[in-house]
Parts: C-alpha cells; sequence; structure tokens
C-alpha cells in the first residue's frame, strides 16, 4: 500500500488490555487547567518505568466541564485498577490540587469507581466539606487560594495501551516533521493520548538485552548510527531517522481511527516507510492492521 | 422552559388531563393525584378513585374531568387555588399544573418532576426527599419544609418568583433555587443542603443554621451570630448551574464568576453552616 508515495508496511500493530481513567481538570483559566493536568500526567510515558501512561486530551466538542470553567481532559492508563488507585491518589494529590485554581472532576462514565477525592478530603484536617449533587459526592478542601473541589469517586474502565507506528525518513527534519503532523492530527481523537514527550518516541525499546537484569533495551535494528553493525537491521539504505508513536485509548475504534489519522498525516515528502511494531501476534490481546485500519 | 417531554406530550394528546370541574373555597385534598396511583389505570378508573372535598369523600371524577391515557405525564387545569398536597410522595413521572396551585405540592416526594407554571402555595416541597419541583411564579411560606416540622432532605426545588419565610428552614440536604427574592430566616435552623438566592434574602438568613451553604447573588445580611471569614471565588456554584443548565433552568454559559464574602455561623448553634454574599463592590 502506498500513501503519497509512502509505503505502508502490511503489518500490525499489537496492543494490551489495560485500565483507564478519564479526569477533567478545570482552572481559573486555560492556562491553569492544562498546568495542572500537564504536571498530573508528567513522567508517565511508559507502565514500565512511570507506573502509569497518561496524557492531556481535549474535551468533546459538545463536552462543557462540570464547574463551567476552561479545562482540559486528563487520561491515565495502568495495569490494574489497584496501581490506577495508587497513581491517582499520588498525581491529583500531589500535582492537581496543588495547582492553583484547580478543580478535579471524574470524566468517565464507568461502573467501577475509585476513591480518589473521597481519601484526598483528609488534606482538609477536619475542615473539608461536601455537595452532593445529581448523584455525585464533591469535596471541597480548604486550601491557601481558596478551596480545591475533586470528585469524591473516578471511574476506571478497561483501555488498550501500546498501539504503536514507526515512521521512516530520509532524514532528521523530515520524520521530525511527519511525527510532528502525526501528533496535531491524533489530537483532535477524543479518547486516545500519546504519552511520551511531545506525542514521539525516539528511544524505541525490545524486551531484550545483552546485559543480566537488563529487560529492555534500545530497538536496535531501528537505531540508524548502527544500522551496519548489526545483524538485524530493519532499516533499508537511504532511512536516516525513525520516530515511533505511541498510542493509548478506550476503545479499539478510537485507537484505529487515530493511528488511521496520524499514518495519513505522516506521509509526507521523504518518509520512505511507516511500519508497526509487534511480537507476532502472541503477546498482546489486540492488533491493528495497518492496511486495514487505512482503508476504514 | 420547564417540563418540555410533557409539553410535546399536550401536543399529541397523549398526557393524562384533569380539568377542575369548578372552582371552590373548601380544600381539594391532592395527594392521590401522582403518577404512582394512577400507574396501570384508565382515565375512567382514575376518576373512580376516593378523593376529598374538604371533610366530604368524593371521587376524583367528582372534582375533575379526566381524559387521556399517560398516567405517568398528568396536566391539571382550572382553578386549583384550593388543591392541596399535589403529587404527595410521588416518585416518578411528571405533573404539570397549568395556572397556580395551593400549599404542600410536592411535599415528601421521592422522584420525578412537578412543573407548577403559576405559583404555589405554602409548604411547597415539604419534607422532599428527591425529584424536581419547577414553579414559574413565587411560592409561600415554609418553601422545603412546614412550619415546625423537619425541612428538604434531597431533590431540586427551582422557584422563579419570589418565596415566603423560612424557605429551605431546618433543611438536610437537596438543592432549593430561588431566582427571586426570599423572606425571613432563609435557611433557618438548616443542617445541609444549598440554598441559592438569585435575589435579596430577608432579615436573618441562616438563623441557627448547624451546616449547609446559603449561596446569595443578591444582598444579604447574615445575622451577627456570623463570623465574616473572607472574600474569595468559590469553584462548586459553577457545579450547580451546569446542573440546572442541564435541566434546561439556567441559560447562560460558563461557570459562577465574581467573588463572594463567606459568613460562618451560625455561632450561636454549631458554627458549620456558611452563607455566601456576592460582593458587590
Amino acid at each position: 500500500m502506498l500513501i503519497n508515495g509512502v509505503e505502508i508496511e502490511d503489518t500490525f500493530a499489537e496492543a494490551f488490555g489495560m485500565w483507564g481513567s478519564r479526569l477533567i481538570i478545570t482552572g481559573a483559566n486555560e492556562r491553569w487547567a492544562r498546568t495542572a493536568a500537564e504536571a498530573a500526567t508528567g513522567l508517565a510515558t511508559s507502565i514500565i518505568g512511570c507506573g502509569c501512561e497518561a496524557g492531556v486530551n481535549r474535551l468533546a466538542d459538545d463536552e462543557e466541564t462540570p464547574d463551567g470553567r476552561p479545562g482540559v481532559a486528563a487520561l491515565f492508563f495502568t495495569v490494574s485498577r489497584s496501581s490506577m488507585e495508587a497513581q491517582l491518589l499520588t498525581r491529583v494529590g500531589q500535582a492537581v490540587m496543588t495547582c492553583t485554581s484547580s478543580a478535579c472532576y471524574d470524566g468517565l462514565e464507568a461502573e467501577e469507581r475509585l476513591k480518589i477525592g473521597g481519601k484526598l478530603r483528609y488534606f482538609g484536617d477536619g475542615f473539608q466539606g461536601s455537595k452532593k449533587l445529581g448523584g455525585r459526592r464533591l469535596w471541597r478542601v480548604p486550601v491557601m487560594d481558596g478551596e480545591f473541589v475533586v470528585e469524591e469517586t473516578f471511574g476506571v474502565a478497561k483501555g488498550i495501551g501500546g498501539g504503536n507506528f514507526f515512521i521512516m525518513a530520509e532524514d532528521y527534519p523530515t520524520a521530525l516533521a511527519a511525527a510532528e503532523a502525526a501528533v496535531d492530527a491524533i489530537g483532535d481523537v477524543p479518547g486516545v493520548i500519546l504519552p511520551f514527550p511531545g506525542g514521539i518516541v525516539r528511544s524505541g525499546s525490545k524486551t531484550s538485552s545483552r546485559y543480566k537484569g537488563q529487560h529492555v533495551s534500545s530497538n536496535t535494528p531501528y537505531c540508524p548510527t548502527i544500522r551496519t553493525v548489526i545483524g538485524d537491521t530493519a532499516l533499508r539504505k537511504g532511512e536516516n531517522a525513525v520516530l515511533e508513536i505511541v498510542l493509548d485509548g478506550f476503545s479499539e475504534e478510537g485507537m484505529s481511527r487515530a493511528m488511521g489519522v496520524g499514518i495519513r498525516a505522516a506521509c509526507i515528502p521523504g518518509v520512505t516507510r511507516i511500519t508497526a511494531g509487534n511480537y507476532g501476534g502472541t503477546l498482546g490481546q489486540f492488533q491493528f492492521p495497518l492496511h486495514q485500519l487505512l482503508k476504514a | 422552559m420547564g417540563c418540555v417531554s410533557c409539553t410535546g406530550a399536550v401536543l399529541d394528546g397523549n398526557v393524562l388531563t384533569l380539568v377542575r370541574r369548578e372552582a371552590s373555597p373548601e380544600a381539594v385534598d391532592g395527594s392521590g393525584i401522582s403518577p404512582d396511583r394512577f400507574l396501570g389505570k384508565s382515565a375512567a378508573e382514575i376518576a373512580r378513585l376516593p378523593a376529598r372535598l374538604g371533610g366530604r369523600e368524593v371521587t376524583l371524577g367528582d372534582l375533575f374531568a379526566i381524559e387521556g391515557f399517560h398516567p405517568e405525564q398528568i396536566v391539571v387545569r382550572g382553578d386549583v387555588r384550593s388543591l392541596t398536597d399535589l403529587g404527595r410522595g410521588m416518585t416518578r413521572g411528571e405533573v404539570t399544573v397549568l395556572g397556580d396551585v395551593g400549599p404542600r405540592v410536592g411535599a415528601e416526594m421521592r422522584g420525578g418532576e412537578i412543573v407548577v407554571q403559576g405559583a404555589a402555595g405554602d409548604a411547597l416541597g415539604a419534607r422532599m426527599r428527591g425529584g424536581r419541583i419547577l414553579v414559574e411564579g413565587g411560592a409561600g411560606d415554609f418553601c422545603g419544609t412546614a412550619a415546625g416540622e423537619p425541612g428538604q432532605t434531597g431533590g431540586t426545588i427551582v422557584v422563579r418568583g419570589p418565596l415566603g419565610k423560612e424557605a429551605g428552614a431546618r433543611m438536610r440536604g437537596g438543592m432549593l433555587v430561588a431566582l427571586g427574592s426570599t423572606g425571613e430566616r432563609t435557611g433557618a435552623d438548616m443542617e445541609a443542603g444549598t440554598i441559592f438566592v438569585a435575589g435579596r434574602t430577608g432579615p436573618e438568613p441562616g438563623l441557627g443554621m448547624h451546616g449547609g451553604t446559603i449561596v446569595v447573588f443578591g444582598d444579604a445580611e447574615p445575622p451577627a451570630t456570623f463570623d465574616y471569614a473572607c472574600t474569595y471565588q468559590p469553584v462548586f456554584p459553577g457545579d450547580y448551574l451546569r446542573e440546572l443548565r442541564r435541566w434546561g433552568l439556567a441559560e447562560e454559559d460558563g461557570g459562577v464568576e465574581g467573588a463572594f464574602r463567606r459568613y460562618l455561623g451560625d455561632l450561636d448553634s454549631v458554627g458549620k453552616g456558611e452563607i455566601l454574599v456576592r460582593d458587590q463592590s
């Protein structure tokens, strides 16, 4: 398959089941809503090293924030419900509550609930109060600039982590421009995040190492600087830079849509190929065949 | 505004309509007029249900001309100013009154919706536990409660016109929204819940308040037994505004702007109540 002269390999991205939560974080203005969300989703690139994968997502077109103030969605993905609770307690408590003017609401209608605000309320030292509104309980915790409003519970639902595609290009500026275009395009898809810095991964990994105790290592087959000294390079002559896009989301449909718009946006002159990472279909619960999702 | 689904039903003639046959100064006990009681019955069967006019036992059919067949969407028409306890304890459905109505509408209501397109009498939504009441006009004294009785514990009451004395008194939960002004002792002896007053409150709002919140957008003078704490910008009123907007009861976009003066009291009581008065300076 060719898109704008760029070869799309006939392969698939292999992804895994995760648990996801969606928080709506508001602030006095867009700047502080985003600041709180970016702090809460910071250092959450890879589940392996960070305990969760997270990112900021815009609200849906017809969605308004619970308190009517400017806000954004923050999505979190972990391997279990219990680890989600631990992550949210830390991240909401340390990064949202501490951010001036912020408030934090559940943004996911899910049956399974995690008690987050209901635990963070104790920060109020007995002076916290609550309001029950439309079946939800909101806690008002006194803080130095007024009150931190946080919802008692947050929904947690099954999600998908590790969707991916690789952009191979003739040079780094082209790879970067293509990856940026992909990130911008995917940013319009609600319910999907790109957890790595700026949405782009430069240090893709493989699940093996020559060092004892090191479980992952650089994805050497895709590293151009050592192409000639390894026996299993995946790069062709003329491919001098590779960037990867990694996606997490709540649904296969959303992930497919995001990958589709991202790949199409990345097909610019100078990009040689787009492929995806998998383990032969042996490890992941989900498969995203590139040709199939691009035909949809 | 109001009961959108009901309005649609009026147009297609599906609603169950009760038209008062003739006005009477004697009280008509309307506690039997509720979707719960009408469910599964035809208009003829509903007409045979017992009712009370003054001290006399009559049937609903004696008092109202009844037609239509949707017992969960009831419209009451005619001069029903002497109708009391309409929808008492109802748990579901919609009741619309096309005009003024008497006291204790929606008392002990648990669910569903009542819309009064005129004014309502005293003790509107007394001891209400759930559901919604919207009154397009004003309402009498003791909204959400009754003299000396416990107050509202849940649900939402929205009144567009003025409210009488002791609105929200002894409230223990839920929301009372007065889009006009309120009389003396608004939220007196309140324990929990939230009262919004768009206009001004009468004297001594929150007197004896143990807990809960009174938010005043107009003017209010808390009793001397309340302490001024600070002037700040609370976030949570915006959450209520959005909820009201979701029900079609508020139209403006955005959150609640501006700063509020926060008073804590009543210090003669437990003192855990709060009155927020929008800062006009």
